[in-house]
């Protein structure tokens, strides 16, 4: 049945054109369109800093370790009103989420330094808090400076660290950001830079000054953001890109012209997150192998422990977390393409569809915690994401992706591998198949396919072939799941 | 005449209170670069008997000199070398000197450096010409405007030097046309740096004349504050500005008044961007708060303009071995250290500071505030003790009252007007100003927040009336629709108050309010005269027209406050 057994045959859809049957609504009720808002744990952000005197600045939390600028989606509290530890006080879009933010201090709103729309890089000051009424005023003036100079802070802020199996350094990392506020070297923007930073959503931090004494211009916004630079009578030819801005460039230089009526809508958070991500995925390696799986004992099962609760995402999640304990290397991942680490966890990610975004809840070790726990965990995973609550080290401690598109009658189809993964499988719908069978007597099965898609510089098409049986195996012989 | 141009260079009085103006320690700063009153001439004519002899107080020492003048205007006064001397030939004195002749007195005019003073030479006038400039540059650089318009522009470019000969032609142009007219009419121009010596008696040059009546019309100079070194080539004033010698790729703006305004837009035109950097917790401070409003959304924030506000440039550092304009920013109120810029150019609009120094005030015993000439409201120039100096008189910049050319050359035909025979008192707020931004604001009268204070303390009540140039067919017809104009009146009675316009062509439609102001037409006689359609001016006579004034006509008879 395993396909390619060959490491280098490693088309796309392999398999397939087999039987199948029902199986369809299984993980519906996790696809819904959420937006995520978590409120996090004062432990999780101490972004409330201390400046002189005693009014502090609240800066722009990192709250993904992809996250470089968030977006203000709200204030809850207005100037000159009082605030109480624990409080939340605003509410953040980033790549991912959007989150409350709580002070981890009493005191006033003294300011609204980036107000409800705009964006602010990951450690810029987006509000003063004072201690006193008193200070408010104080705090007013230093904010005024404050809104047209946002980019003081964030030119020294370090690059997130790799995502790793390991939750802990998402939210550990705000602290060195403040740390360095007055940092020696400050990003110098003209103003029509600025401006364009905030209009396409770049982070001017982030951009290599080309114009003179090092500061950024506009041709360098512009160039970043990956459009083409606008002529003016005085601009200086456009310096050479930043090696980041590259690929993307490359992919929209080439586009047709828009067609006539049709609206440019730039990318939510969210979707930038995707799009970065995607992109990068193209530096990996690929390859793809498809299994049959018949499925009456799965359907079986489910009709039997569906009352109590389980659902047939916790199923699958389960089986393929089994499944990587024995072939551990599906389950690593390879970060420089010269070394790759077998990850202690398996952590299923499970993709989920969410309004103008996807997101992927992760089943922390889903080999481990039976089907009743990993059931409910889901659950609650889903329903956080469904009240924006989802925390980062849930969405992006994945060390393995699933993702089901059968509820929607899809047979069968490949998925992209994300960055830092070492597999993702795309689950088919389930539905009947005629079956012959060894002895040549045929019957009618449900059947669906999966089809993997792997990191071939670690993974190879026999791991790959051997993982995908054994998920086949427990599938088939769904009892070892309820144990 | 010339009377018309409008200076928009000076502040006016108002923003210039709020500023870290001209103290006595701002005096040293202007001495040398910006010697422009009161220097000698040699062109002067051959005409001229003045016999008196006298030490030079400027840079010849006591060097003792006759030189004659004759007359060739008005008749020769018996006992005094002139009727009328006027020192300073900026607009001032040029307005000053043609009624004069138009009055029948003998006239002259003293000028230390060229015929025109600083709006011909390095205000007004060369600044419209870079603004003429900037508006279509503007408009051909806007491709959404010309597509409405159905036309096709390829790519607008400008030749710096072109633009700059274009002021500077423009300069030269006007000067020659004031020194003409004067010549004209047969006032005598003195060239050298005049100073009062006593009373009724002038020296210019090494020469000392007397006259009947005499009239200071020195002007001012670009106020620099101090902590900022200008070098004229990258931290530079308005004077350095208008000569266009460079176009910086990012210039800060010290000061967002009509100087800083004009220049954002000539600057933000030719491809510059531009950080202001104003004192006030708000840009645009002076002009009427709504107008200010509208104005930074349509003149800032979609422009290559960014902003610092309630801050001070405390310390300016011109460009210098392979550095950038360094520019140190402290709070305004609490004077901490708030940020440092670095930019290629500075431009310093923080107002201007009169020139007033070596006049030989002392000789008369008169003491300058902060480098005014005290004046009474018929520009009659105190002592130090409070008491009136005869036939001394002190018109312009150099009074302070209000530093626009057109105020200086109304207050100038005032005084002739009093030194033969007619009292008369010039009503300041019938005085129109305007900014030649790409629209023009312009303004006369009170803003609604004075008129409110006035109102509550007087007891009366305050009307507001609008238009929008947006229900103008002329502007739309221009596509530029983008502009308001208000009206602030008295219900009671029908008195405007003030008009304030932001929109296109907004300094020429001003005057058919601030006549109304300075004749004391109320809003229900002038509601019915009639426009032209479809003018521009449909936008004030719409205003006329919104007003709702309680008792219908008939009050006229009650204006009292008739002025010129």
């Amino acid at each position: 049945m395993a396909v390619s057994s060959s490491s280098f045959l490693s088309t796309a859809s392999l398999t397939n054109s087999k039987s199948n049957i029902s199986f369809a609504s299984s993980v519906s009720p996790s696809i819904r369109s959420v937006v995520f808002r978590s409120s996090i744990p004062p432990s999780s952000h101490r972004r409330v800093m201390t400046v002189r005197s005693k009014i502090r600045e609240i800066f722009m939390p990192a709250l993904s370790s992809t996250m470089t600028e968030g977006k203000i989606v709200s204030w809850i509290k207005t100037e000159g009103e009082k605030l109480a530890k624990g409080e939340s006080v605003v509410v953040v879009e980033s790549d991912k989420a959007d989150m409350d933010v709580e002070t981890f201090y009493d005191g006033y709103l003294a300011a609204i330094v980036v107000g409800e729309g705009e964006t602010a890089p990951v450690g810029a000051a987006i509000g003063l808090l004072a201690e006193t009424e008193a200070e408010i005023e104080e705090a007013k003036t230093k904010a005024a400076s404050k809104s047209s100079s946002p980019s003081a802070a964030e030119a020294v802020v370090p690059s997130p660290p790799p995502v790793t199996s390991s939750p802990a350094p998402a939210i550990a990392q705000p602290a060195p950001v403040t740390a360095v506020a007055d940092g020696p070297r400050k990003t110098v923007a003209t103003p029509y830079a600025k401006k364009l930073a905030k209009q396409h959503k770049v982070d001017i931090g982030s951009i290599a000054g080309t114009g003179p004494f090092g500061r950024v211009t506009a041709t360098d916004v512009e160039t970043a953001a990956g459009i083409a630079p606008s002529k003016s009578s005085v601009a200086p030819p456009p310096p050479p890109p930043p090696a980041a801005a590259v690929n993307e460039k490359a992919t929209t230089t080439n586009l047709p012209p828009l067609l006539p009526d049709s609206s440019i809508v730039p990318f939510t958070a969210m979707q930038s997150a995707v799009s970065k991500n995607m992109i990068e995925s193209l530096s990996v390696p690929t390859f793809r192998v498809g299994y049959p799986v018949n499925t009456d004992a799965l359907d079986a099962l489910y009709e039997k422990v569906k009352p109590k609760g389980v659902t047939m995402t916790a199923l699958l999640a389960k089986a393929a977390g089994m499944a990587l304990a024995q072939h551990p290397v599906v389950n690593a991942s390879c970060k420089d393409g010269k070394s790759f680490s077998y990850n202690s966890n398996i952590n299923v990610a499970v993709a989920v569809a969410i309004n103008g975004g996807l997101i992927t809840p992760v089943l922390q070790d889903a080999d481990k915690l039976d089907l009743y726990l990993l059931s409910q965990k889901w659950k609650e995973l889903v329903g956080k994401a469904r009240s924006k609550q989802l925390q980062p080290h849930e969405y992006n401690s994945g060390t393995f992706t699933l993702s089901n598109l059968g509820m929607f009658g899809v047979d069968r189809f490949d998925a992209i591998l994300p960055p830092g993964q070492g597999a993702i499988m795309a689950v088919g719908a389930s539905k009947p198949t005629v079956v012959a069978d060894k002895d040549g007597f045929f019957s009618v099965k449900n059947r669906m396919v999966v089809n993997v898609t792997a990191d071939h510089r670690i993974v190879y098409g026999a791991d790959l072939a051997a993982f995908l049986q054994t998920f086949a195996k427990i599938i088939e012989n769904p009892d070892s799941l309820t144990l | 005449m010339q009377s018309a141009l409008s200076l928009s260079f000076s502040q006016s009085s108002l923003p210039l209170a709020n500023r870290p103006f001209c103290s006595s320690n701002a005096a040293p700063s202007f001495t040398p670069r910006n010697l422009r009153f009161c220097g000698l001439r040699r062109e002067a004519f051959g005409f001229s008997p003045s016999k008196q002899l006298t030490s030079c107080r400027f840079q010849i020492q006591n060097r003792r000199i006759e030189i004659s003048a004759s007359a060739g205007n008005g008749a020769p006064s018996k006992s005094f070398d002139y009727d009328l001397i006027i020192i300073g030939a900026g607009v001032g004195g040029h307005g000053a000197a043609l009624h004069a002749v138009e009055k029948g007195l003998k006239t002259a005019i003293i000028e230390g450096d060229v015929v025109g003073g600083t709006c011909v030479n390095r205000g007004c006038v060369p600044s419209k010409a870079l603004l003429a400039v900037s508006g279509r540059m503007r408009e051909l650089q806007n491709e959404h405007h010309m597509k409405a318009f159905g036309l096709q522009v390829s790519a607008a470019g400008y030749d710096r030097q072109g633009v700059a000969d274009h002021a500077s032609n423009l300069a030269t142009k006007i000067r020659n046309n004031l020194t003409n007219s004067m010549k004209a009419l047969g006032v005598d121009i003195l060239t050298g740096f005049g100073a009062v010596l006593g009373p009724q008696k002038v020296k210019y040059g090494d020469n000392i004349i007397t006259g009947k009546d005499i009239i200071i019309a020195t002007g001012s100079v670009p106020f620099v504050p101090k902590g900022i070194e200008v070098d004229g080539k990258t931290v530079i004033t308005s004077d350095h500005a208008l000569k266009l010698e460079s176009v910086p790729d990012w210039i800060a703006i010290v000061g967002s008044g009509y100087i800083g305004l004009e220049f954002s837009d000539v600057y933000t035109a030719l491809g510059s961007e531009v950080t202001f950097i104003e004192a006030l917790d708000q840009l645009m401070p002076g002009f009427d708060p709504e107008i200010s409003k509208l104005a930074q959304r349509v003149l800032i924030n979609p422009r290559k303009i960014d902003y610092h506000t309630g801050v001070f440039a405390s310390k300016i550092t011109p460009a210098k071995d392979g550095k950038p304009v360094m520019i140190e920013l402290i709070d305004a109120k609490t004077k901490e250290p708030k940020d440092t810029l670095e930019v290629d150019a500075a431009l310093i609009a923080t107002g201007r500071a009169p020139f007033t120094n070596g006049l030989g005030l002392e000789n008369i015993n008169v003491a300058t505030q902060r480098g005014f000439i005290p004046v009474d409201e018929r520009m009659r120039v105190i002592d130090g003790n409070g008491k009136l100096v005869p036939h001394l008189y002190c018109i312009g910049d150099a009074n302070g009252k209000l530093m626009l050319a057109h105020a200086a050359s109304a207050q100038g035909i005032s005084v002739v007007e009093q030194v033969t025979g007619t009292d008369h008192v010039l009503n300041h707020l019938s005085i129109p100003a305007a900014c030649f931004t790409h629209p023009e604001i312009s303004m006369v009268g009170l803003t609604e927040p004075q008129a409110r204070e006035k109102a509550e303390k007087e007891g009366f009540k305050v009307s507001i009336a609008k238009t929008s140039f947006k229900a103008n067919t002329k502007a739309l017809a221009e596509n530029e629709g983008e502009g308001l104009a208000k009206m602030i009146y008295r219900p009671d009675n029908g008195e405007i108050l003030g008009v304030h316009i932001f929109g296109l062509h907004a300094a020429d439609l001003i005057h058919e309010a601030s006549n109304a102001i300075a004749l004391g037409t109320r809003i229900q006689e002038i509601k019915l005269a009639v426009h032209a359609h479809p003018t521009l001016s449909e936008v004030v006579d719409e205003l006329f027209k919104a007003a709702k004034v309680d008792s219908p006509a008939s009050v006229t008879a009650q204006s009292v406050k008739v002025a010129v």
